[in-house]
């Protein structure tokens, strides 16, 4: 409707944005109204997440036609962001930013190159760039949940570790059912998603690639080949941070040094 | 106790545990002879389970050490020294699953898998025959408490650290574990160091009594004797 006054594409869509936005707002009143007071943090994300996108759109302009370096650059300026996203739900866990990082990159990383060898992953830097985003920024959620999982499940089992220490446990294996629930945990949403995928939801690929003109059947296979992608670097992003941070909250003399009242 | 001039099960030397500007153990110097049991008494956040903590190494000292058969213990490796030397909490801290699963997991830990006849042996040790298939949260303080004893004992160790075992536990049951403890050091001649903040306990189920106070161990003797000076 908005098109038949707006005949300027951006301008177009900046209004679209803001009006989008402007729901939001509507949200966030009727939240306070209900005693939910978000609205410092809400204003800043619509104000931090419409900059920063609208940054990146400008960026892939004057990038568009690079070499696929430029492209694997920005993915890793990424990755560095995420690990610090990450960060903040870790908590207290020491070398937090380290373990994100390394999860981000091996889970996020790793895909990125196998799907680009194979050819799912276009190397123009106009799919590289948002498919490896989308990769990094599920790695980073993956890892988000499962470092914030593994803090809570510590705090709440110090006296079972221990116990498990005095037993002659190694600290892996005094861990180990705390390692295993945060990785499940940062796994169930993406499961789901996989399980209701064209049932309850239709995602933004399938959904952009439909919208873009091609064959149903096309979209569905990519957005399946996508939620795959998913749910292994959420696998590999969570295990591996998992695991590191399970080897960091231990002393070399196997005594562990997180979670406890000093 | 060391009438027999063996050497000392434990010597702590010196040990301390400061966090920050808070010295939680004050250079502690305490000798526990084979077989004997020595109670540590004193009021909350004296210090004493800290000491037991860092006998079994769960903290490390941050001056002085501890020597089990006069070796020193950071050359020994950690997990060997907590199975020689085991540990029974105030809580028991059980895992879930089933009773005859924890009283196989110190044992598992060095590839050893313990037979029916073994736990059934260990069950029937702490007065639990039976128990072995049974859920930990169908249990109460008191078999919880039985079956960490059971699991604790399934390691063998020469060592038994009890930090106020049965404080958590209702009159009847403090009893019955209290009892269980009593049989079940003497028997085994475990070496034992027993922190309680109930001062009748210690004298009842110790040679000897150390009373702690802000970190320092201020008294040691036999029950009469820290009772009466």
């Amino acid at each position: 409707m908005l098109s038949q006054w707006i005949h300027d594409p951006i301008t177009l869509a900046a209004v679209q944005a803001l009006i989008a936005g402007g729901v939001a707002l509507v949200m966030m009143a009727i939240a306070a109204w209900y005693g939910i007071h978000l609205e410092r943090e809400i204003i800043i994300a619509l104000a931090r997440g419409l900059v920063q996108v609208v940054a990146v759109g400008a960026v892939l302009l004057i990038i568009f036609d690079g070499p696929t370096t430029v492209g694997f650059l920005i993915l890793a300026g990424m990755m560095l962001l995420a690990a610090k996203t990450a960060e903040k739900r870790a908590g207290n866990l020491p070398h937090a930013f380290r373990v994100a990082f390394w999860g981000i990159l091996i889970g996020a990383g790793s895909v990125i190159i196998l799907m680009t060898l194979v050819g799912v992953i276009d190397t123009k830097l106009t799919a590289l760039i948002p498919i490896g985003s989308m990769i990094v920024a599920n790695s980073m959620n993956a890892v988000s949940l499962a470092l914030d999982r593994f803090e809570g499940e510590i705090q709440a089992h110090v006296g079972h570790i221990e116990t498990a220490l005095a037993l002659g446990a190694e600290p892996k294996v005094a861990v180990r059912p705390y390692t295993q629930a945060a990785i499940k945990a940062s796994l169930i949403p993406r499961i789901d998603s996989l399980r209701s995928l064209g049932i309850v939801w239709i995602p933004g690929v399938m959904t952009g690639m439909l919208l873009g003109g091609s064959q149903p059947v096309e979209a569905a296979f990519y957005q399946f080949v996508i939620m795959a992608m998913i749910l292994t670097i959420s696998g590999l992003a969570s295990l591996v941070s998992t695991l590191l941070m399970a080897g960091q909250i231990f002393t070399p003399a196997d005594q562990l040094a997180f979670g406890k009242p000093s | 106790m060391n009438a027999d001039a063996s050497p000392p099960k434990i010597r702590t030397e010196h040990l301390t545990r400061q966090v920050g500007e808070n010295v939680i153990v004050d250079r502690i110097d305490l000798v526990v002879w084979p077989g004997e049991v020595m109670m540590i008494v004193g009021p909350s956040g004296s210090g004493k389970s800290s000491l037991l903590r860092l006998i079994n190494r769960l903290d490390e000292p941050t001056a002085g050490t501890v020597y089990l058969d006069e070796q020193d213990y950071r050359t020994i490796p950690p997990l060997e020294l907590r199975r020689r030397v085991g540990m029974m909490m105030q809580t028991a801290y059980l895992f879930p699953g089933t009773v005859a699963e924890n009283v196989r997991f110190g044992p598992r830990q060095r590839g050893i898998e313990l037979s029916d006849e073994t736990i059934e042996r260990l069950l029937a040790r702490v007065g639990l025959a039976g128990f072995a298939r049974r859920q930990v949260d169908r249990l109460s303080g008191g078999e919880a408490q039985r079956v960490a004893l059971a699991r604790v004992l399934a390691n063998e160790p020469e060592v038994l650290l009890l930090d106020e075992p049965t404080s958590a536990l209702d009159q009847d049951a403090k009893e019955a574990v209290e009892a269980l403890l009593q049989e079940v050091i003497r028997e085994e001649r475990l070496t034992c160091i027993w922190v309680t903040h109930d001062l009748a306990q210690a004298v009842r189920m110790g040679d000897r009594v150390g009373l702690m106070e802000s970190g320092k161990l201020i008294r040691l003797g036999t029950p009469e004797e820290v009772l009466h000076a």
